[in-house]
């Protein structure tokens, strides 16, 4: 038997992405907060826009990434929970199906998220990096891909919503400390800077920061970006191992 | 072998550090109806997740339609329904039961069959989080009979559901088992095991009947099959009680 299916795949993303347009207002939630967010981020850096235009595009990539963590990693706990993942189980449907089902349908909510608040900082904000506004939002993208690989993975390791949210912290906040957005990771400490060099958002960072600096796409991008690619197949399988047809 | 679609043998199950089912034997020919009946905790839900391939089991074997249990082959053929509904509370009725008919490769027309069955044509558009406890479980139904698969194992399908309804749904379940499907279904309900065309008993984890419904009655002597359990539970009570003392 195939370990992936078309029509699985196809038939869970369809799903996925009803069960979302059933939910307003979390679509709505998923759409506007960036924005607003990186419109806070104007006003507050008003006096010093270089500071914005670091901040700001770093931003634009690592909210997908932090919004499909969470995200992913409740809806999967739900799936385990309610008794759906065993009974999907009994089907044809294989574990890849449900993972890249997830994978596809949060990727294009990602790209819709990323594709808005690119705009809005781009016009609205006056956001300019010196590289394409598309590329940002394909580093975007593959962040989200991330998080929603990542998310899968800990939804394995939490028994309840609560612990779920939890996992927040503990996966993204010292990613986010040390991805370079704070403190230049070439300014850290070496072994801060080795934990660091093992964090894929840091390379997240470090690709935003290349297409703001250069015109052209960078060696070091397109590194970067293979790398978070690398990563998040890296999250899915280890997350496909967690799925057990057989549980006690 | 050929008769038989599930053969159980010398099944024991661990959940945690209990053993909640102690080398169960059994036997489910093709086209029948089967009950399975036991109070609560009694070990029937773990035994038809052995049947379906999503326990794990510490010794024994379980067969269906000639494969082990789980094997990637059965998932076309075997139907299961959870015993609390496992279906999406953000879908409406339609979309559960055509997500499951996709997954089955079954079309639309499977889908419209499915929903008239369980009787929730009316109810398809409705979001399953609105919908009462009964219909809720009638939704779940319907997306395994939307497999058409050959073996169907239900867990409770008929609880909670009102009395005209449930006996259209044995009446279905009799139409399938007459078309050849396989059905094995669990209850707490014994007036519903007349329906059967043999019943599992099952207490504590032992198989402690299996035999058809008037086989049970006439061993017994008892004119129902309340009776006719309780006296075979107290029978094999008294011998325990002789063997230990």
């Amino acid at each position: 038997m195939a370990v992936m299916s078309g029509r699985i795949l196809a038939g869970t993303t369809h799903r996925i992405m009803l069960q979302l347009r059933h939910d307003r207002r979390t679509v709505g939630l998923l759409l506007v907060v960036p924005s607003l967010f990186l419109t806070l981020l104007y006003y507050m850096f008003d006096a010093n826009g270089m500071v914005f235009q670091r901040v700001g595009l770093v931003m634009l990539g690592l909210f997908p990434h932090v919004m499909m963590f969470l995200i992913t990693s409740i809806v999967m706990l739900r799936e385990r929970q309610s008794g759906t993942l065993e009974r999907l189980f009994t089907t044809p449907l294989g574990k890849l199906d449900l993972l890249f089902g997830y994978g596809v349908a949060f990727s294009i909510v990602a790209a819709l998220q990323g594709t808005i608040t690119a705009l809005v900082a781009h016009y609205l904000l006056d956001l300019d990096p010196a590289g394409h506004l598309g590329l940002v939002i394909v580093v975007a993208v593959a962040n989200a891909v991330l998080g929603v690989a990542l998310g899968l993975l800990c939804s394995a390791f939490a028994r309840t919503e609560f612990q779920a949210v939890q996992f927040m912290p503990v996966v993204v906040l010292p990613q986010a400390l040390l991805c370079g957005l704070f403190v230049p990771r070439d300014d850290m400490a070496g072994w801060l800077q080795a934990i660091s060099d093992v964090l894929p958002m840091s390379y997240a960072v470090d690709a935003l920061l290349e297409i703001g600096g250069h015109a052209d796409p960078t060696t070091t991008m397109w590194r970067d970006l293979a790398i978070i690619g690398g990563a998040a197949v890296l999250a899915l399988i280890l997350g496909a191992a967690t799925l057990r047809r057989r549980t006690p | 072998m050929g008769k038989s679609a599930i053969t159980v043998d010398q099944l024991v199950v661990h959940r945690g550090r209990r053993e909640v089912l102690h080398g169960l034997t059994a036997q489910v020919a093709r086209g029948s109806v089967t009950g399975l009946l036991g109070s609560s905790g009694s070990g029937k839900t773990t035994l038809l997740r052995a049947i379906v391939g999503v326990q794990v089991v510490h010794s024994g074997s379980v067969t269906v339609l000639g494969h082990p249990a789980g094997s990637p082959k059965l998932r076309r053929r075997v139907g299961y329904l959870t015993q609390s509904p496992s279906i999406y509370p953000d879908l409406t009725v339609r979309e559960n039961v055509r997500y499951f008919a996709t997954l089955y490769g079954r079309g639309d027309d499977a889908v419209t069959e499915a929903l008239k069955t369980v009787g929730l044509a009316d109810a398809e558009r409705q979001l399953v989080s609105t919908l009462s406890g009964g219909q809720r479980s009638r939704a779940s139904l319907a997306c395994a009979l939307v497999g058409q698969p050959d073996v169907l194992i239900l867990d409770e399908p008929t609880v909670g559901q009102d009395p005209v309804l449930r006996d259209e749904l044995w009446t279905k379940f009799r139409e399938l088992a007459r078309a050849g499907t396989t059905l094995v279904i669990s209850s707490h309900v014994m007036d519903e095991a007349e329906h059967c065309d043999r019943l599992l008993l099952i207490r504590d984890g032992y198989l402690i009947a299996d035999d058809s419904p008037a086989a049970i009655k006439s061993a017994t002597g008892a004119d129902n099959l309340d009776t006719a359990f309780l006296s075979m539970i107290r029978a094999r009570q008294a011998e325990a009680s002789l063997e230990v003392g």
